[in-house]
């Protein structure tokens, strides 16, 4: 049974956020990284890129397949968590913690009210 | 679609996929485990969904040898021949094993081809004194693969095991259950695949338990791609299709045209005497991303020159690789570029396949 965590935020993309004061952390959540099975290579987005909600700044890959990440909030991309260039399974076995993705600074906090709540995720993907 | 092992699977906490419409295991945990353990000691496969067509009556040889390119009529009783089955066009229906028996042939085709297959041979079986039968669902499929399957196999049948050599098969009897067991397989290891009536279930517990002490697990679709990926070895829909023919695929060893006339052999000598104008080539993807079929070669000079047909993440190479068609002079050595999305990447050709075959020959 996937994980949903209760107090961030989600999209239909199956991307988390866990917002820190005007910094939002970004990563996949527990039922993707099982849907994408073993995570083999993960493309990070470059630190200082401008971004807007929807676009594709990363992509992972596991054995079997391939999968863009969206941003789900716009805003100015400020960390990549570096260490995913050498342990991509990091997002595998610690998908909300160890295994984020980048760090964003938050341009309109309002969008976020687009996104899930912790039970509506879990609806989403009938968990 | 369900292949008799399902609750197997099931209960083994498999990943199911949606397979060409049957619900297969991909994995029971993780592709790369159930890879390297094909490699390293053995798995078992559940290829149950693969088709089976009966070819009986006077002609079966010579229809046989008909409908296929490589020489089902050099081969004896117990032997199998590997083949392409060729439109007139010299595009491919699909790739088959046939299994050679006193009185029939047995043509073992992929799930996703069996209707389109045994109408192909039905409609072509016209002015042959032969019965063509799809018996598919009458069979179950257990593929046992890896270095450690000769070793477990003397436990499990009363067969001189270590004189069955690759590419021959034996009736007998496994755990009670009447059998057709053959020295075959799609990993490029050794290995059998195990032939039995689709009632046959116990068959997949008593090999997984039997195999316990040589470390035996469960494989899935995952590893059974990457596998036959790292064999260099073709899968219908990728390597193989109605439009890319068997001299293209690099399978010239299956295409016999001194056997006599068979389908497509006009087309397939005209393009042998013409010389190949594209190829079946391997290739390393320089960084981590993978190419996963339908991505466009470039030359360095930026001519459009090919396309992937298939790509995985290496286990064992621990790189990215591909298979694709690419114009002929692009011969190992060459360094190419593989298209994601608009970003040009190299990629080195090299030879097939990536990884050598473990298979047990007769020694030559």
């Amino acid at each position: 049974m996937a994980e949903v965590r209760e107090g961030l935020y989600y999209s239909k993309e199956h991307e988390w956020v866990k917002v820190e004061g005007d910094v939002a952390v970004v990563g996949i959540t527990d039922h993707a990284q099982d849907e994408l099975g073993e995570i083999v290579f993960v493309e990070l987005p470059e630190v200082g890129a401008e971004v807007n909600a929807g676009d594709s700044v990363a992509s992972v890959e596991s054995v079997k397949s391939a999968s863009e990440i969206y941003t789900p909030v716009s805003g100015k991309i400020v960390e990549v968590n570096e260490k995913l260039q050498d342990e991509p399974a990091l997002i595998n076995n610690s998908p909300y913690d160890e295994g984020w993705i980048f760090k964003i600074e938050l341009k309109d906090k309002s969008e976020l009210n687009n996104l899930l709540d912790a039970a509506g995720y879990s609806e989403f993907i009938g968990a | 679609m369900r292949t008799p092992l399902y609750e197997k699977h099931v209960e083994l906490g498999a990943k199911i996929v949606d397979f060409h419409g049957w619900e297969m295991p991909l994995h029971y945990g993780s592709i790369i485990e159930e890879h390297l353990a094909c490699r390293q000691q053995v798995v078992l496969f559940d290829v149950s969904h693969m088709g089976e067509v009966i070819v009986k009556g006077p002609d079966f040889e010579k229809f046989v040898n008909y409908i296929i390119t490589n020489n089902f009529a050099k081969i004896v009783p117990g032997q199998i021949v590997y083949s392409p089955m060729c439109y007139e066009h010299g595009g491919v229906v699909d790739d088959l094993l046939a299994y050679k028996f006193e009185d029939k042939a047995l043509l073992v085709v992929n799930a996703a081809n069996i209707k389109k297959d045994y109408e192909w041979i039905l409609e072509h079986s016209k002015g042959f004194d032969v019965e063509v039968l799809n018996v598919s669902d009458d069979y179950l499929q257990i593929a046992v693969q890896g270095p450690s399957a000769e070793k477990l196999m003397k436990r499990c049948v009363n067969v001189d095991v270590d004189k069955l050599l690759y590419y021959n098969f034996v009736e007998t009897v496994m755990f009670g259950e009447p059998v057709i067991l053959s020295r075959t397989g799609y990993t490029g290891e050794d290995g059998f695949e195990v032939y039995a009536s689709s009632d046959a279930v116990h068959l997949w517990s008593r090999l997984l338990e039997v195999g316990k002490e040589f470390g035996i697990r469960p494989a899935g679709l995952g590893a059974r791609d990457t596998l036959r990926f790292e064999a260099g070895m073709p899968l219908y829909g990728h390597e193989l299709s109605e439009d890319i023919t068997p001299l293209e695929a690099g399978l010239r060893w299956t295409v016999k045209f001194k056997k006599g006339d068979f389908i497509g052999r006009e087309a397939l000598l005209n393009q042998k005497k013409e010389g190949l104008k594209r190829r079946l080539r391997g290739f390393e993807v320089e960084g981590r991303r993978i190419a996963r079929g339908g991505e466009k070669f470039y030359s360095k000079e930026g001519d459009e020159i090919g396309f992937v047909t298939s790509g995985i993440y290496s286990p064992i190479l621990k790189k990215s690789l591909a298979m694709g068609i690419v114009n002929i002079e692009y011969k190992e050595g060459k360094v190419v570029e593989v298209d994601f999305k608009g970003k040009r990447v190299d990629a080195l050709v090299v030879s097939l396949p990536f990884v050598e075959h473990k298979t047990k020959r007769a020694k030559t």
